[in-house]
């Protein structure tokens, strides 16, 4: 959609601005696309003559424009509005988490009735057993390492004496917080409307979905958000106890004086972070060969040096955990490593503790996939960029789409939200592509980690293929007057463009409050706004922004084609 | 020595501030190993004809203060490469940042000894460097028979401890049930190789006898900066007192802060003296003076001072000397148990430094005659006031000297340092009337001179007949000059 209309419009400054006023959350449904035609009209003179246009034919017409898909859409228009009621719902979305939730709140603001399934408890992982509790345990971690750190406070000009926490008044934080955002989001919810039917979702057929034991309800259409669960590798045994996934470390029902994290992704990550600010050492175990795989690499080797280097951790790269035996009858915990290239046998270690946190796997068994020829890939739900589901012979299920963990395009609470709205919006007349490379990613360690589009590796991948060059432009957290006044000047943050247009490919930052700093990025990518832009954007001063503020104009657009892409190195 | 010591230099990509300060702290690295891989050299090639031939090493570098070891990030040349002077050859990764190694010479790429991904010590050669084209075989044969024999050090560890895989190359598999495994954590690991001590050596205590960073720590000698050692002393003293502001202020008796008084904590140089003096009261010392008459040494200091000598050179050459006979005197007691005897004579000497104290050490000061001794104890200032000081050249002292003379102070007596057998305190020399054995009476300059020892292993008459040797060197000090 995005694409398309910059495409045709051929101003790309000016429509960004408008056509996406479309994902605010205004009341009412009407307005907004009467708002946005406004917009449009003033910015595009093109469009003038669909202002004179009654509302409904405003909404062909810009089909139309669109593309060919006509018919589709204008069948989802009169199926939600006008046309007479042989479903239960519009819409039923199997799977309460952050997906469901933000799929459900779109499609009542777009007018459908909606229903949303839930078998355990409304808010998913990520309220429940993930993002929500760990940001609460992070946080602890964070004053906890603050307050530990003596030199960091004396260079501040503070004293404070010795700091120590009371674990279950830590694990009653993260609980507590989970619960609150679970009755934000079942509140919310209720009072707009969607119901929420209890028991386990599962397709019974097209248009059919079956609740619980024995209850049958229908929908024009069925988003399926089940998320997944913790992936626990074969020869590991979980007791919940000294073996444990993230769903117990959660819980913080212990604090170990050495847990072995088995996986360094940024669960793991995270989790070190949080461990060893409450006293415990830590030892990664990481199939790969090096540590952080899924960062770009030069974040990773400075993640590397902060996040690990200093702390009381150590690793064990380029190895499996084959067995891993919970402690038991006053023995460790024992995990057997081999080495991931040759297989051989290669060291056993005794820990107090160890996390599972080798990923997640989808949570789609006991869906009732079978009944619609759905065949899962590893377990994830097979989907196309408009999340609609394939089923086993290629072809597209009618009224059936799976967004979020389920599919495993893109493992985040938000990225399946993303997807839901996206769903929503072309269940309601309007084509909508997601665009992942614009979602951030974030890793919330301290300092943060954050990331938006491509790695270096993979824009230079790209750029080889698709014949482009590709630059770097870095500015480090030492040059921000905010950072320093932090004392927290250790960081860097990292643009990959194109010289050529300004296209930003990826952004990555490593340094204070990054998580929040990437949105100035990804929103660019996401609406296509060009570097050349972005300079004259002004940012507050003195504020941590002005290190992505710094980083748009060191880039180079256009300033001297055909010379070799600028790398220079940064001090650290 | 000089030349050997700059044939690498390495460019940081930072400000030059900093360039310099590493390049200096790279020097006192160097020269050790560059010299015995000269003798070595000669050893091996012993033709005459090929005298000329110079394959140099090079050397992993010390990029900072801090590092002990560095990582190959990658060869920027291969083998067989010409190198010129002050071409990046080698991109090297600290515990701080990625540095490229440049070489100062000309020459080719004989052989790489380190692989990219692996690890060396600061000073380990990491690759070899020949003049010609002919010297390459030569090269790859040493690089050979050093690779066969340099990572033995390392490959004995593995079955002690699992810390070589992190350094992402995997050692060879361990034989099923080794002889006997330590298990040691992962932060004793890393104090462990911070305070070189050898992890299968040290006993652990934690659960499942596992190695615990107190168990490192106690074989290193080092007191736990943890508030509760210090809190069952404080405890003895003054118990019933409420709740004092910090566990430091507790160790004094916590009277409340005077109107107007303000609290400085303590800087990281000045928490070091403050817990090193609190260790010295679990030593037995005992305190013996003794005068010594200068006349002479002054005289010879007149002398020698246009030639750069210091009288700091000067005592310390004499305190080394007298040492050497009495090697009690410069032992240490570590365990309440045993005398350690010190193979070298390492002379600490107490400077004051921006609101600080610390000790540099002068090395083998027994062996050094009085110019180089003068010239270290300059370049040991200077760094001391740089704070670029290597921990080996404040830590290793086995007897320390502290001088107040210069004040006019005309005795005091020190506390004793730890893990040192002895320290001694020298007053000012001053005129001072003195009558000999038949009742002359003159002016002589007089000094006195107050050595603190730890009773456990030096006693009265070895402090004595230690102090009359000194005497003796002092007012005889020619042989200091030899």
């Amino acid at each position: 959609m995005q694409a398309s209309l910059s495409l045709s419009v051929s101003n790309p400054a000016a429509i960004p601005r408008s056509s996406h006023g479309f994902e605010s959350s205004i009341p009412f449904p009407s307005k907004p696309v009467n708002l946005r035609f406004c917009g449009l009209r003033r910015e595009a003179l093109g469009f003038s003559s669909a202002s004179s246009y009654p509302l409904s034919t405003s909404r062909s017409s810009r089909s139309i424009a669109r593309s060919n898909k006509v018919s589709a859409s204008l069948g989802g228009a009169n199926g939600s509005s006008s046309a007479p009621k042989s479903f239960d719902y519009d819409l039923i979305i199997i799977g309460a988490g952050v997906g469901g939730h933000g799929a459900a709140l779109h499609a009542v603001e777009k007018g459908l009735k909606t229903a949303i399934v839930e078998g355990d408890v409304v808010g998913g992982t990520c309220v429940n057993r993930g993002c929500v509790p760990s940001k609460a345990l992070l946080a602890v971690s964070g004053r906890m390492r603050e307050l530990q750190n003596e030199h960091h406070l004396k260079a501040l000009g503070l004293q404070v004496s010795a700091a120590g926490y009371d674990r279950q008044g830590v694990a009653d934080h993260a609980n507590n917080l989970a619960t609150k955002i679970r009755g934000n989001l079942t509140n919310s919810m209720k009072a707009l409307g969607v119901d929420i039917l209890t028991g386990f979702g599962a397709v019974l057929g097209p248009q059919k979905v079956k609740v619980g034991k024995d209850t049958v309800v229908t929908a024009k259409d069925i988003i399926i958000a089940t998320g997944s669960v913790p992936f626990v590798p074969k020869g590991i045994e979980v007791d919940g106890k000294t073996v444990i996934t993230s769903d117990h470390a959660l819980k913080l029902e212990f604090v170990p004086d050495w847990i072995a994290i088995v996986g360094s992704g940024y669960i793991g990550l995270e989790f070190s972070d949080v461990y060893t600010a409450l006293g415990s050492e830590v030892t990664f175990v990481e199939a790969l060969d090096q540590l952080m795989p899924g960062f770009d690499p030069e974040i990773g080797k400075l993640a590397q040096r902060v996040l690990i280097n200093p702390r009381k951790i150590d690793y064990h790269t380029g190895v499996f955990a084959t067995k891993i035996t919970p402690a038991n009858n006053g023995k460790p915990v024992t995990i057997e490593l081999i080495d991931a290239k040759t297989k051989e046998p290669k060291e056993t270690l005794e820990v107090d503790a160890a996390l599972i946190a080798t990923g997640r796997a989808p949570f789609t068994n006991g869906l009732g996939l079978e009944n619609i020829n759905v065949a899962t890939q590893r377990g994830f739900i097979p989907v196309d960029e408009r999340m609609r589901v394939i089923d086993s012979n290629g072809d597209l299920v009618p009224h059936l789409f799976c967004i979020g963990d389920a599919n495993g395009k893109m493992m985040l609470a938000h990225a399946a939200s993303a997807q839901g709205i996206s769903v929503v919006e072309q269940l309601t007349g309007r084509d909508h592509v997601l665009n992942h490379l614009s979602i951030p990613a974030a890793c919330f360690t301290h300092p943060e980690i954050s990331m938006v589009g491509l790695t270096e590796p993979q824009a230079r991948e790209k750029a080889e293929l698709e014949g482009f060059e590709v630059a770097v432009a870095k500015t480090s957290f030492k040059a921000n007057t905010k950072a320093l006044a932090e004392n927290e000047g250790e960081g860097l943050a990292k643009l990959i463009y194109r010289p050529d247009n300004g296209e930003i490919l990826g952004v990555h930052i490593f340094g204070l409050h990054a998580a929040d700093l990437i949105h100035e990025a990804s929103n660019a990518i996401a609406l296509g706004t060009r570097i050349q832009d972005l300079k004259l954007a002004v940012h507050a001063h003195p504020t941590l922004s002005e290190v992505l503020d710094e980083l748009f104009k060191s880039a180079k657009v256009n300033a001297h084609v055909g010379s070799s892409p600028v790398a220079e190195p940064v001090a650290v | 020595m000089a030349s050997a010591s700059s044939s690498l230099l390495t460019k940081m990509p930072t400000p030059s501030n900093t360039t310099i300060s590493f390049s200096a702290s790279l020097s006192p690295a160097l020269p050790l190993f560059h010299s015995q891989s000269h003798l070595r050299r000669h050893r091996r090639t012993g033709n005459a004809l090929r005298v000329q031939s110079k394959i140099r090493e090079i050397f992993m570098p010390a990029l900072s203060s801090t590092m002990t070891e560095g990582k190959i990030v990658s060869w920027i040349k291969s083998e067989g490469d010409l190198l010129s002077k002050g071409e990046s050859v080698v991109v090297v990764e600290s515990d701080k940042a990625d540095m490229d190694v440049e070489t100062f010479y000309d020459g080719i790429l004989a052989a790489i000894v380190v692989p990219e991904g692996e690890s060396a010590p600061v000073g380990a050669p990491i690759g070899l460097l020949a003049e010609t084209e002919d010297e390459i075989a030569e090269a790859k044969a040493k690089a050979a028979s050093a690779g066969s024999s340099a990572p033995a050090p390392a490959a004995a560890a593995p079955d002690v401890s699992p810390s070589p895989p992190a350094a992402s190359a995997p050692p060879p598999p361990r034989p099923a049930d080794g002889p006997r495994k330590t298990v040691a954590t992962p932060f004793a690991k890393k104090l462990a190789k911070q305070h070189k001590v050898d992890i299968s050596k040290v006993a652990g205590t934690g659960p499942f006898g596992r190695v615990t960073p107190g168990d490192i720590e106690a074989a290193a000698g080092i007191v736990s900066t943890k508030p509760n050692v210090a809190a069952p002393a404080v405890a003895a003293q003054s118990a019933p007192i409420a709740a004092a502001a910090t566990p430091k202020a507790a160790s004094a008796p916590s009277t409340p802060a005077l109107p107007g008084s303000t609290v400085v904590p303590f800087t990281t140089m000045q928490a070091a003296v403050s817990k090193n003096m609190l260790e010295s009261l679990s030593v037995p010392s005992f305190r013996v003076g003794y005068p010594i008459m200068t006349d002479a040494l002054d005289a010879l200091y007149e002398k020698v001072k246009p030639k750069g000598v210091t009288m700091t050179a000067l005592l310390a050459k004499a305190a080394a000397m007298a040492l050497a006979q009495h090697p009690v005197v410069n032992a240490s007691c570590k365990d309440g148990k045993s005398f350690t005897y010190n193979g070298n004579i390492n002379i600490a000497v107490a400077v004051a430094i921006n609101g600080g104290l610390i000790t540099p050490v002068l090395q083998d000061a027994d062996k050094l005659d009085l110019y180089l001794l003068s010239q270290k104890w300059k370049e040991l200032v200077e760094k001391a006031r740089a704070k670029q000081l290597q921990p080996n050249e404040y830590n290793s002292g086995t007897f320390t000297l502290s001088n107040l003379g210069m004040f006019g102070v005309d005795r005091f007596d020190a506390i004793l340092p730890p893990g040192q057998g002895a320290i001694m305190a020298v007053g000012a020399s001053k005129p001072t009337v003195v009558a000999d054995k038949d009742g002359f009476f003159s002016v002589k300059n007089k000094m006195l001179v107050n050595v603190t020892a730890d009773h456990r292993i030096v006693y009265g008459a070895d402090l004595a007949a230690f102090l009359q040797t000194f005497s003796k060197i002092i007012e005889n000090p020619e042989s200091l000059t030899m």
